[in-house]
């Protein structure tokens, strides 16, 4: 272990330095330097072994107290290289002035900073709707810069290969709402209602938010990473440069896509989700299978099934919406394009929710 | 001379930052253009706000006489298709060939038939070295020829400007003198003018007629004219160490 010895005579410290300085650390060092208040420091290196960048740290440190306070230092006999890696480390030239970290903001700053974020997101994500929009009609209206071959790849992505896992999830909630029906349902003796529970509930509602959630998580996220790395790739920039319309050529095709997907998709999950809750009340509960259809079938209604199909229509805009916003505005950096990528599914599942509240309440009061 | 870029009073940066300040420069016809700097200096910066990726934050500049800040939409898209831009990373559509990534502003912007085009495309790979590449991928090739490729496409409409950023960048040496050479040959025979946001100074030495330096700590526009030049009469030590890989440094440790 190192040991630093010091002496003062005539306000000149000596630092004399001896043994292995290997992790060394000596927490009062620069405490008791101060209280000799010297003029001159020399630091003797004559008798240091071994030695790491804690010896150095030390030097550099005490180097930089001695110039900042107008002390003369000499370092004397130090070993070659550490002599030499002293000398880079201060040969390091002066910071450059950049712009310090605002103080910290008192309250009323940090709500004033608040509201103002908040007004300039939604003015944002309101012209960032506006300009997609706009973008979709000119798709649709084949007036666009998007290709073909895009938006198929977008469809085939949106469509066919999210009907596995819609499926199975359709299939597992209905098999759930018909459990979880039941329990209560059986308190009555009125199991067999179990078919109109789950008819009902999955047309109207939980088909449409169950194909929502899935795709918030599995397209949603897709797009936002997409674009992010396209924004990472320089692609975005390439885009610009060129004077194409990112919305045309990159959120248009997507979001006709998952608009067109989304009600096929509710249909689907329709048809799983009343299958998941016949599983259970034919194998289950036993009911007998005519039965348990008769009653699927009184209690559909065509209002119900539209209504599912326009909750799925919204939830193609709102998550096609919130992917591609969140993927545009990435950073450029792997880091940014993982930020997207949570915040296209998080912000999507919420718009789903509020969307569906909406959606419930006007149609509420509209007696639909 | 007539110029072909004028940047007049521009402070350039983001929000409230001002990475520089009053830069006030002239590219003129023909130019291979070196924008040079430490890292960090706002080349980059410089090269959106060139680019119309981003604004200035005060001042214009002008690209054939035409205030670029002032211009409407469509004056702005018209000198657009008069740029051209290799990105760092070449800026390909990963999504599509080499060949559809050429043709994509020639389907945008001309009226060739799909046979011409599909000719135009071939052609400018070949230019670049990429001949029989048309159908491959950016994820199958390498990162000098995805440079390349993304040179023949920012060379699709023989644009009068092409701008570099970086193109050294993760290049060998090899492949990097191989693009300067490329550069030039684009310059004196297609006379394009080249601006080059570039910090590599074998290429700024071998291919720069004209330049700036920007300095990171005064945020100003530090030396012009042409490299060889500015390193005979350097400004001050910094743009000299910047040219010599830090002689003046080394002086001072020694």
């Amino acid at each position: 272990m190192g040991d630093i010895i010091l002496t003062l005579q005539d306000k000149t410290l000596t630092l004399t330095l001896k043994g292995n300085f290997i992790d060394f650390e000596d927490g009062k060092l620069y405490q008791n330097i101060a209280g000799y208040l010297p003029e001159n420091i020399i630091i003797n290196g004559l008798e240091i072994n071994k030695w790491d960048s804690s010896l150095l740290l030390i030097l550099f440190n005490l180097n930089k107290y001695a110039n900042e306070n107008n002390i003369k230092i000499e370092n004397l006999y130090m070993p070659q290289g550490l002599i030499k890696m002293l000398k880079l480390a201060l040969v390091v030239p002066e910071h450059i002035n950049r712009e310090t970290m605002p103080a910290n903001e008192s309250i009323l700053e940090k709500i004033g900073g608040f509201g103002l974020n908040v007004w300039q997101n939604t003015l944002k994500g309101t012209i960032f709707m506006m300009t997609c929009f706009k973008s979709l009609w000119l798709f649709i209206r084949r007036k666009s810069s998007a290709r073909k071959t895009d938006f198929l790849f977008a469809f085939e992505e949106c469509g066919p290969n999210a009907m596995s896992i819609v499926a199975l999830i359709s299939f597992m909630v209905g098999l759930i709402l018909a459990f979880v029906g039941a329990i209560q349902l059986k308190n009555f003796g009125a199991q067999v209602f179990v078919a109109d529970l789950v008819t009902i509930g999955t047309i109207r509602i939980m088909g449409a938010i169950m194909v929502g959630i899935i795709m918030a998580g599995r397209t949603g996220a897709s797009f936002a990473a997409t674009i992010g790395s396209m924004q990472v790739n320089e692609e975005i920039d390439a885009l610009k440069t060129m004077g194409i319309s990112w919305a045309e050529f990159l959120v248009a095709p997507r979001m006709a896509s998952l608009v067109i997907a989304m009600p096929f998709l509710t249909m689907w999950a329709d048809f799983f989700g009343i299958s998941g809750g016949a599983f259970v009340g034919i194998l289950a509960l036993d009911i007998p299978a005519t039965e348990y259809f008769n009653h699927a079938f009184n209690a559909w209604s065509m209002k119900n099934f539209w209504v599912g199909i326009f909750h799925g229509f919204i939830f193609g805009f709102i998550i096609s919406l919130c992917g591609c916003y969140y993927g545009i505005n990435s950073s450029k950096n792997a880091d940014g394009v993982g930020i997207a990528t949570t915040k296209a599914v998080v912000s999507s599942v919420v718009w789903l929710i509020v969307a569906t509240g909406i959606i419930t309440f006007v149609f509420e009061r509209l007696g639909i | 001379m007539k110029s072909k870029i004028a940047a007049k009073n521009m402070d350039i940066g983001y929000e409230k930052k001002v990475i520089i300040k009053n830069a006030t420069f002239e590219v003129n016809n023909n130019d291979i253009f070196i924008i040079m700097g430490a890292s960090g200096c706002g080349k980059s910066t410089m090269l959106k706000v060139l680019t119309g990726l981003m604004p200035p934050l005060k001042g214009n500049f002008y690209i054939d006489d035409i205030d670029y800040i002032k211009a409407d939409e469509q004056t702005k898209l018209e000198i657009m298709k008069k740029v051209g831009v290799l990105y760092q990373s070449g800026g390909l559509f990963s999504s599509m060939t080499l060949a559809e990534n050429v043709a994509l502003p020639l389907q945008k912007y001309s009226s060739y038939s799909k046979k011409a085009i599909d000719d135009l495309v071939s052609l400018k790979l070949a230019l670049v070295g990429l001949d029989g590449y048309n159908d491959y991928y950016p994820s199958q090739i390498s990162g000098g020829m995805k440079k390349r490729a993304g040179l023949a496409r920012a060379l699709a409409l023989d644009p009068e400007i092409v701008y570099f950023d970086e193109p050294s960048a993760g290049l060998d040496p090899l492949s990097s003198a191989r693009l300067d050479n490329l550069m030039q040959d684009i310059n004196q025979n297609l006379k394009t003018t080249l601006v080059v946001v570039t910090h590599e100074l074998s290429s700024i030495f071998a291919i720069g007629t004209n330049s700036i330096f920007l300095d990171a700590k005064t945020k100003t526009v530090k030396a012009r004219g042409n490299p060889a030049q500015i390193l005979k009469n350097p400004p001050n030590e910094d743009v000299y160490n910047f040219l010599t890989r830090g002689k003046y440094d080394e002086k001072r440790a020694e």
